[in-house]
């Protein structure tokens, strides 16, 4: 791809889409399904997809809706695949290695970059989206780009937040969330005192357990490597973040060590945990069973440290169209079509929240200001870095992350298994594994 | 065969032997080799290939999405490097001995007392299996609660009995963790090895005992030189196998901690997954799947060899 396109040009292309957006549909009247699509599919296509299995309900549902609505507009057949989200990882790199599968793997964070010269070229679809619905944001294109072109088309991201209970907060003295990591010791200190303490999973939870910690070494100014890719993560920054990691695990419930995914949601749901890192599902899963403490929980986005900024991580998925596939303009097709209004509309306001847009236009789903619980969710994606920060994108990123070098550190710092600094001189020698 | 005979002049030397096929086939050595050919062929595609695919690939750096080069024993040399590695190794080898010897004994002890004349003897062994037919992953589940650091009903027990102030911390402190997978092992491979040995403890001729009991011996001796050396090749089977089940656990520990707090629980299978599929890196992932390979054969060496080579058995 000769086309050089930069961060900057996004923007614009995103700021000269706001009118194209506005009369998009979702504020105005919804224009017939597939009445606007770039791209033509091919005579008797036919598509396998495989994605994520739902983390909720809706999520499949509308999927699956949207796909029908696809079908009728094209007359494209679509199946679609499901496997457990950390299942995909492996099953879409095979794909890519054999060189057969499905049409379209939904991947997770870096999956794409482990194998970029095995998909499409997708610059159009992006680029068109990106016209049509006020561009991408940063972080989107950061998984979906390289070198200039793009790889794969980001979907969203199960975003998390800080999920407490307000009463319990202002047990401790606080009336709002604190914005800083001072204040959030503070909270978590106060608690403490109040018999229900936080939580937050220090085992090797895939997707609880890394979105914290990974807030929390770069609120602090740590990164696993520089921009060129050198491991940088034995730092005063690092340390400074394991030391705050050692105070805050001494407010923490007891066995935290031992947290996987689901732990935190059932002490949560159980009443013997007031503060969280999670998803949606805590709240919407209380509100489901009419739990009246529904009513009590609240979100809040981390709060900010010494670098002064968002720096969160989220499960990131995206759409990756393999060059494999005998069907290239109807893959495009179809996911050109599940990115667009209203059909993403829809399917964000079935997720109850559980996933954030990609694409900015989205920032006016009336899903995020139907409650201001689910308000904070919107921005996930634009306060999230990617996981490979500060370096690039790919297989080391990918490694280091499968091997809990970051989670493990925080983990043996904090419940003063090791002193912070032998944590981060830890960390360091087991990430040089992979960033050689 | 027949038209070459007629057609070219036989040699006067070939006139009394019959034909090289013919001799083949008269040969019970070809014949035997033939005959088990299907089976090498069986053996050779599903458990050399695998395997030799499995030890070759450790000593490439292939990734998960991109074909590898050869690399020697590079994989090995930064393994040795990696602290990680080397507690998997620890872990895997205390797991297992430990598990082993737990298993061996109860099994032992649960398969004599079965071999006792017991009411609803059928149905008692039925139930014994239990633990051993259910599937892994959900016993692993059921493990889960026992241990979970917040609803655990150990935890909840004796704390209502006024025994404890707080909830054990199963899984959350490394040796205690440690202790719990190995106990859940344990719980699970009971079973096999009691059921197994029990139907061993049936084959030994009543007869025997009644000499021994003739001849004014003990129970104890009865079980140290009757029951034990009528029974030690089925031993040899049974802890064989028991032991590479161990060795190669991964399921159980996949559940209850994912190798965690703090790589404390990691066993080389779950470690050689972990860094082979999620990582991507499926050269070291193999590296520390073969790196299993000589430890199992010595400990299946030690537990064969050892337990069945007895001077009564080559009589």
């Amino acid at each position: 791809m000769s086309h050089d396109f930069s961060r900057r040009d996004v923007f614009k292309i995103g700021a000269a889409g706001v009118v194209a957006g506005a009369a998009g549909g979702m504020l105005g009247a919804k224009p017939a399904a597939g009445a606007e699509m770039t791209f033509k599919p091919e005579q008797g296509a036919q598509l396998k997809v495989l994605r994520w299995t739902k983390f909720v309900d809706g999520d499949q549902l509308l999927f699956e809706a949207n796909s029908k609505k696809f079908t009728e507009a094209t007359g494209v057949n679509v199946t679609l695949e499901y496997q457990s989200w950390e299942d995909i990882r492996p099953k879409a790199a095979v794909a890519a290695n054999v060189g057969s599968g499905p049409d379209i793997i939904f991947g997770w964070f870096d999956d794409a970059h482990q194998y970029p010269d095995k998909l499409l070229d997708v610059t159009d679809v992006a680029e068109a989206l990106g016209k049509k619905y006020e561009g991408w944001a940063p972080v989107a294109q950061a998984y979906g780009t390289r070198e200039n072109r793009w790889i794969a088309l980001p979907f969203g991201a199960a975003g998390s937040c800080c999920v407490y209970r307000k009463s319990l907060m202002e047990q401790a003295g606080f009336t709002e969330f604190p914005k800083d990591t001072d204040g959030f010791l503070k909270l978590c200190q106060g608690l403490k005192k109040t018999g229900k303490p936080a939580g937050f999973a220090l085992g090797h939870a895939v997707g609880d357990g890394n979105d914290w910690v990974h807030w929390l070494v770069w609120t602090f100014g740590g990164r696993m490597v520089d921009e060129k890719g050198a491991v940088v993560i034995n730092s005063p920054e690092t340390v400074k973040a394991l030391e705050y990691s050692k105070e805050l695990y001494a407010t923490f419930i007891p066995g935290t060590l031992s947290w996987l995914d689901p732990h935190n949601n059932k002490a949560f749901l159980s009443d013997l945990i007031s503060l969280t890192a999670n998803g949606i599902s805590v709240w919407v899963a209380a509100k489901k069973d009419k739990n009246p403490m529904a009513d009590d929980i609240y979100h809040a986005p981390y709060p900010f440290g010494p670098v002064g900024r968002a720096t969160e991580l989220h499960l990131f998925t995206s759409g990756m169209l393999f060059k494999y596939s005998k069907f290239p303009n109807a893959a495009k097709a179809y996911m050109e079509f599940m990115l667009s209004d209203p059909q993403y509309t829809d399917w964000q306001k079935e997720s109850l929240g559980y996933f954030t847009h990609t694409l900015n236009f989205y920032d006016k789903n009336p899903i995020w200001t139907s409650d201001p619980k689910i308000t904070p969710y919107r921005d996930t994606v634009k306060r999230m870095q990617t996981n490979g920060h500060a370096g690039t994108l790919g297989y080391s990123s990918a490694a280091a992350m499968a091997d809990y070098i970051l989670l493990d550190m925080v983990a043996e710092a904090a419940s003063g298994a090791a002193t912070p600094k032998d944590a981060a001189a830890k960390a360091e020698k087991r990430a040089r594994r992979y960033y050689g | 065969m027949s038209i070459r005979e007629a057609t070219v002049p036989a040699r006067p030397e070939m006139i009394p032997q019959p034909s090289f096929v013919a001799r083949l086939l008269n040969s019970r050595h070809f014949l035997g080799f033939v005959f088990m050919l299907p089976m090498a062929a069986l053996l050779l595609i599903f458990l050399t290939y695998p395997l030799g695919l499995g030890v070759w690939l450790g000593l490439t750096n292939q990734t998960i999405g991109r074909a590898g080069k050869f690399i020697g024993l590079l994989n090995y040399e930064m393994l040795g490097d990696d602290s990680v590695f080397w507690l998997s190794v620890f872990n895997t080898v205390l797991y297992t001995t430990v598990a082993s010897v737990f298993k061996f004994g109860l099994g032992l002890w649960l398969a004599l007392i079965l071999n006792q004349r017991v009411p609803f003897q059928a149905i008692i062994r039925a139930i014994i299996l239990l633990p051993w037919i259910v599937p892994t992953v959900l016993s692993a589940i059921a493990f889960w609660w026992i241990y979970d650091s917040q609803f655990s009903i150990i935890s909840w027990s004796l704390v209502k009995l006024g025994l404890i102030d707080t909830y054990i911390d199963f899984l959350g402190e490394p040796n205690l963790a440690r202790a719990s997978v190995i106990i859940a092992n344990i719980w699970r491979g009971i079973p096999f090895v009691a059921i197994s040995l029990l139907a061993g403890l049936q084959t030994i001729s009543p007869s025997l005992y009644e000499a021994a009991v003739l001849d004014g011996a003990s129970p104890w001796q009865q079980f140290r030189y009757v029951t034990m050396p009528q029974l030690t090749p089925i031993i040899a089977v049974v802890m064989t196998f028991s032991v590479i089940f161990t060795f190669t656990d991964f399921q159980l520990i996949y559940v209850l901690t994912r190798g965690g707090p703090l790589n404390s629980t990691h066993l080389m299978a779950t470690l050689a997954f972990q860094r082979a599929i999620p990582g991507g890196n499926l050269g070291e992932g193999a590296a520390i799947a073969s790196a299993m390979i000589p430890i199992l054969a010595a400990a299946i060496m030690i537990s064969f060899f050892g337990l069945q080579k007895r001077k009564w058995q080559s009589e």
